[in-house]
């Protein structure tokens, strides 16, 4: 796109990222709605906030996912770093050693920051495309765990703390949900305030520029994939102390609902474009719209089909929507 | 010939790399080099082979296919229903099941050329709808499949396995058109520079789609080359072939950024992946530390062929 067509885009009080924001905001709105013509509960405070606990997993994992999308990246290494992750904590909090113990959750958060510098050094140094890189990290983490639990289920005790964090409330409201909203506001604040934030947008949209222009740009690319193993990581122990016990393949349903969770809430997947909170709506719209189907009894493979036939139609119209506007 | 050698580089050493690989293998395995054992390793590369060639397609015109493994689980669906029965319904049957393939590459090709939906994400979301279907039509594993034609296409004749026959055939066939033909031409241009393919008058929206189309068939192809091999129909084999043919394309040399590459690449990326899966088999090591070497292996290769970096002479060429 031209920086004509930009200026007059982006100068608009509706531009394209308010749009999705705002189109994202009303799927949720009909969903609840929708639901509520099936089942009366839906609209009642205490199934909104157990949502919203729910939709904090995700939307913590997503914020990672997010990061690297921004940069023009892809991290699929996603499942088996939360699978990893929990596996970590469940055992060395089960660990006989008072000090091993003790600090289980921060060598969960080293596994998040042990992949993250795996994935960086793969993309940023050999130049590896992260598809494929992370592809072979998540391989890799999949056979480690598979090796170090012998393919069972690992055996060990959830932190309280992660217990507490997860499923705990403060002033009824989920503490998850108040975590995430920590987050939230700390990235909003990193991608706007810093010059951390700027570099990311200004990769995605021409990493040569920002070379030329004398950036640092391995350093910002590794710390975003960092930052991206300990989201992933971080989400995995809260995940972890909400479902009390770690298990092979934990992490595997989470890695195409995170993606959509970021690209519907507008952050484009080539990167450079895009707002936080669409990516915070759009892990509660995915989390709303896979509640009310399960909600619905649909097996799980008509699940599957209207989920991606949903996010598919979701796409289009912000696909169609750019189109017109000259993107 | 040695031109031709450098101009290749990429196939060339992943073809070396094969070779090593399949002596190590064939040296490791307990009944050594016999028509049984390169039947079985033909057949099961023949499966993956095609799936990197569907793969291909996509990746030429600068896309990425995460619904591959969905087409091949739905038509390999598809195939337990139908190719069974009279010679004149198992041929009705090979129609639908083609068919229905380059339907569901057309979707893929239709959101991306249409629709302005990045490829990525577009075959994310249509990889869950075909998958369902898929899990809707057969909720579990079964069917059946017609036995003499499995037979007739998974067995060997004079020695050689008619699956090696039908890759080779499928790979003259698509080398020829992508090499000597307007429309193979035009994809190579389209994934090296989109704007210039449309300059040049190329009708780039309907060569896209041809590429998806394609790339449908030939994910169908290998659907029903699974039913022909298992003679089940299983829904839950989508992932690993979508990964492992996203795998296959980038050890053969195909570019994930467009227009660089062949089938022939594909395949033999798809082969040494094969390869080294079976002699992980072989090898000794104990069962469980097994997946852990594939995906070291894999990283490695991977890394080895993004050894050039360190040649550039100007670390701008490294970002693009």
């Amino acid at each position: 796109m031209t920086d004509a067509t930009e200026r007059t885009v982006t100068s608009r009080w509706l531009n394209r990222d308010r749009v999705s924001v705002l189109l994202i905001a009303l799927g949720c709105v009909a969903l609840l709605l929708g639901g509520s013509l099936l089942y009366p509960g839906f609209l009642k405070p205490g199934y909104i906030l157990q949502q919203l606990q729910i939709a904090a997993f995700l939307g913590i994992i997503a914020t990672g996912a997010m990061l690297v999308i921004l940069l023009g990246e892809i991290d699929l290494s996603v499942p088996w770093t939360i699978t990893g992750t929990a596996i970590v904590v469940i055992s060395a909090s089960g660990s006989s050693n008072p000090l091993v113990a003790s600090l289980a959750i921060p060598l969960g958060l080293c596994l998040g920051i042990a992949v993250g510098l795996l994935n960086a050094i793969g993309v940023a140094v050999f130049r590896v495309p992260a598809m494929v890189w992370t592809l072979a990290v998540n391989a890799m983490l999949l056979g480690a765990a598979v090796f170090y639990t012998g393919n069972s289920r690992p055996n060990g005790e959830v932190p309280w703390l992660a217990t507490q964090a997860a499923t705990g409330r403060t002033f009824g409201i989920p503490n998850a949900f108040l975590v995430w909203l920590v987050v939230a506001a700390i990235t909003v604040w990193v991608l706007k305030r810093t010059v951390y934030g700027n570099y990311l947008y200004a990769l995605g949209n021409s990493r040569r520029a920002v070379f030329l222009a004398g950036a640092r740009v391995r350093l910002v690319m590794v710390a975003t994939f960092v930052l991206a193993g300990v989201f992933s990581s971080f989400g995995a122990i809260l995940l972890l102390g909400y479902t009390n016990q770690a298990y092979q393949g934990m992490g595997d349903p989470y890695l195409m609902p995170v993606i959509s969770a970021v690209v519907i809430g507008g952050t484009s997947i080539q990167g450079g474009r895009g707002n936080y909170i669409g990516t915070f709506a759009g892990a509660i719209f995915i989390t709303l719209l896979s509640s009310i189907l399960s909600v619905m009894q649909m097996p799980p493979a008509a699940r599957e089909m209207i989920f991606g036939a949903i996010i598919l139609v979701m796409l289009l119209v912000h696909g169609l929507t750019n189109k017109k506007e000259g993107v | 010939m040695m031109t031709w050698l450098r101009q290749n580089a990429r196939e060339t050493i992943a073809a070396l790399a094969l070779v090593i690989l399949f002596a190590g293998y064939i040296a490791i395995h307990p009944r050594g080099f016999s028509t049984y054992v390169v039947t079985i390793w033909s057949n099961q590369g023949t499966l993956l082979g095609l799936a990197a060639i569907a793969q291909f397609f996509v990746v030429l015109v600068k896309g990425i296919d995460l619904s591959v493994g969905s087409i091949i689980a739905l038509t390999n669906v598809m195939g337990s229903f139908l190719l069974n029965g009279s010679p004149t319904s198992i041929a009705l049957g090979m129609a639908v099941v083609l068919t229905v393939g380059v339907a569901c590459g057309l979707v893929n090709g239709i959101a991306v050329v249409y629709g302005g939906v990045q490829p990525i994400v577009t075959t994310l979301a249509t990889g869950g709808i075909f998958g369902g279907i898929a899990l809707l039509l057969r909720p579990t594993p079964g069917g059946s499949i017609d036995e003499t034609m499995s037979d007739a296409l998974t067995y060997a004749v004079a020695g050689i396995p008619v699956s090696a026959v039908i890759l080779v055939i499928v790979l003259v066939i698509l080398l020829v058109l992508l090499r000597r033909t307007a429309v193979g031409l035009g994809l190579y241009a389209i994934g090296s520079s989109e704007q210039s393919a449309y300059m040049t008058g190329l009708r780039v929206n309907r060569l896209k789609l041809v590429a998806y189309g394609s790339s449908g068939f030939v994910a169908a192809l290998a659907g029903t080359y699974v039913s022909m091999v298992t003679l089940t129909g299983d829904p839950n084999i989508a992932p690993s072939y979508t990964l492992n043919s996203i795998a296959a394309v980038v050890l053969g040399g195909v570019a994930l950024s467009g227009g660089v590459g062949s089938p022939l690449g594909a395949v033999i990326g798809a082969l040494i992946l094969k390869t080294i899966s079976s002699l992980m088999f072989f090898s000794g090591l104990p069962p469980l530390a097994q997946p852990f070497f594939e995906g070291l292996i894999l990283a490695t290769a991977i890394a080895l062929g993004a050894l050039g970096v360190f040649q550039v002479r100007s670390r701008l060429e490294l970002y693009r």
